[in-house]
């Protein structure tokens, strides 16, 4: 396990292990299926709860997608809770044919996505996850950006009775969530209004999203922050509002910049209301450090949301 | 695709008079219904075009067998939530597949002239979403036994009695998820899964034994926790028996030898029949040595 994170703010994973619970205790059809994660996932107390209804597969990322599938089809409402790099990338096909094309309500859990698992490396990151399940058809794809989201984003998923891929951040993040606020699938969230420039964020970057705002707002620049959680479906109309009102989009996401949030924004925009755009994310292998020294390495920071912001209001 | 009332009212009057027949009756009223369906298949791929004629044709009797014989199941009401789960994980022989569905009402017969049409429910590779009795979306192989597990997994933390049987190729068992589920399987004691593997000793290319031996099979399922059984995948017998004996404490693997082909002599054990499909002489050849 990396180092402990001593940073401030909350790790998703307490309140996902709680809203789990919650799910399990009001609906008899909620399961947990894990790949010898019952720490890392967070589910000691779920396994305390409810032992006959965590189905620990052991270290088998494939059958443990495939066995989800089978739950669905014996009327259960399984939670795969699994480390984000191998839930996405060993048991790709499985997500695809097992799961979104044969039309399985599961809900998969990608675990301590991004890049929080830092020293561990490149083979623990899970950066590409986003452009591998957006290209799956009828997956919803969501990352929520803190506790609130987070939880909301769960009880969604499982009235929603269809396929869908969330993130669990581990890396910590302050409350960034309006009091009460619903998830939708395709509906974002404006936090900030502002007519200058659009931020669009997602997961860990939204609250470095909201702090780049703030610095911009000190230069005299307006920037509207959204968080834009359901990156698949996204929410075009928000996402086109901000296209026509504002002079540009900055995108940032704790992902590969080739097929995630900044993809998803691009390939919407420039066939509708072309408009410039900077893209925000990881490129290439990480290099040894932990995660918030590899925020800094890719410029995930306020500081640089805000400066490439400016760049693209100078040059455009 | 609907079901299809006739075919339905059929397949009940055949499962009732199977019920209450005797031994001998069974195996008359099985291998008349195995011709049936391997003429449906044969016509099913001239039809289309496509197909995996080999391997449908040495999935048969097992098919037959679980579809006439064993499984649980009400065609008219497909979502019942205590039927008997079927997959086919070894999906390229969805003609098969389909043309069994049919023979039991699930959809008309007529529907199977549409297989691999544009448009069509019927796919090369099965879809639940689009017809019934396709209990999970397989093609890409070593996908149906960890779904199979999961099936059974549900049926004991629901505490029902429904089975799970899955049926496999054996070229397909060198995909390694099948051993991580079969691993799984044979840990938790998942009496009520029963894996059926389709021995016909062929994969698309080449013999099994001269890219990735099997053997020695049984030994393999046993030391992976489950309860094995060899049995002839053409006699009806021998599959009968097995398949509707009571779950035990162990997930049940049955290797049914078969051979690829199986009903036409000149398809027989010819790697080259895997997706070969008959011009208009091989069909009437055929079609005649299984009209006898």
């Amino acid at each position: 396990v990396s180092k402990e994170d001593s940073s401030a703010g909350f790790d998703c994973r307490v309140a996902f292990a709680d809203e789990l619970a919650a799910l399990a205790k009001a609906d008899p059809r909620v399961v947990a299926v894990c790949n010898d994660s019952v720490g890392s996932s967070n589910l000691g107390g779920f396994r305390q709860a409810f032992p006959g209804r965590l189905i620990n597969v052991g270290i088998a990322e494939q059958n443990m997608v495939g066995v989800a599938a089978g739950l669905a089809n014996g009327g259960l409402r399984p939670f795969v809770c699994a480390a984000a790099p191998f839930l996405t990338g060993r048991a790709l096909e499985q997500i695809k044919a097992d799961i979104a094309y044969s039309g399985f309500p599961v809900v998969l859990c990608g675990m301590s996505p991004g890049m929080a698992y830092g020293e561990l490396g490149p083979t623990h990151h899970s950066i590409e996850d986003l452009a591998w399940m957006r290209a799956i058809a009828d997956l919803a794809v969501i990352v929520p950006a803190d506790p609130a989201e987070t939880r909301a984003a769960m009880r969604w998923a499982l009235a929603a009775n269809r396929p869908c891929f969330m993130r669990i951040g581990r890396t910590k993040v302050p409350a960034v969530s309006p009091e009460d606020q619903a998830f939708e699938l395709g509906r974002s969230v404006v936090l900030r209004r502002g007519a200058d420039v659009t931020i669009v964020a997602i997961g860990t970057m939204v609250s470095r999203a909201l702090d780049a705002a703030e610095r911009l707002a000190q230069r005299g620049v307006e920037a509207r922050v959204i968080n834009a959680a359901s990156v698949k479906p996204l929410d075009e109309a928000t996402i086109l509002a901000a296209a026509r009102e504002t002079r540009g989009i900055v995108t940032v996401e704790e992902a590969v910049v080739q097929g995630g949030l900044g993809s998803a924004v691009a390939e919407l925009v420039s066939q509708t209301h072309p408009t410039p755009m900077r893209i925000i994310g990881v490129n290439g292998f990480a290099p040894t450090g932990s995660a918030s020294y590899l925020f800094e390495h890719f410029g995930l920071t306020a500081a640089n949301i805000a400066e490439r912001a400016q760049d693209l209001l100078r040059t455009h | 695709l609907a079901t299809d009332v006739a075919a339905l009212a059929r397949w009940r009057g055949r499962r009732e008079a199977f019920d209450a027949a005797e031994s001998g009756r069974r195996q008359e009223m099985l291998d008349a219904a195995s011709t049936r369906i391997r003429r449906q298949i044969l016509s099913t791929i001239k039809g289309a075009g496509l197909g995996h004629v080999g391997g449908d044709l040495s999935v048969t009797d097992i098919l037959v067998t679980l579809f006439e014989g064993v499984l649980r199941i009400d065609p008219a009401h497909p979502d019942w939530p205590l039927r008997d789960r079927f997959i086919l994980s070894k999906g390229h022989c969805a003609a098969a597949l389909y043309s069994v569905l049919a023979e039991c009402g699930c959809f008309s017969p007529d529907r199977l002239a549409h297989f691999a049409a544009p448009l069509s429910p019927l796919n090369g590779h099965p879809n639940r979403r689009k017809v019934p009795g396709v209990e999970t979306n397989t093609g890409p192989l070593g996908h149906g036994l960890p779904v199979g597990v999961g099936c059974a997994t549900a049926a004991r933390i629901r505490a029902e009695d429904w089975r799970t049987f899955v049926v496999l190729g054996d070229g397909e068992l060198q995909e390694g998820s099948n051993w991580e589920a079969a691993m799984y399987a044979g840990q938790r004691r998942l009496g009520n899964l029963t894996a059926v593997v389709d021995r016909n000793r062929l994969q698309q290319g080449a013999s099994t034994a001269d890219t990735n031996d099997l053997e020695p099979l049984a030994d393999k399922w046993q030391a992976f926790g489950w309860e094995p059984h060899i049995v002839d995948g053409h006699s009806h017998a021998e599959l009968l028996d097995v398949l509707s004996r009571a779950p035990g404490d162990r997930p049940r693997a049955v290797i049914a030898n078969t051979v690829k082909g199986k009903g036409v002599s000149f398809m027989e054990n010819g790697v080259e029949w895997h997706h070969k499909v008959p011009n208009a002489t091989q069909y009437e050849a055929a079609m005649k040595e299984l009209a006898s």
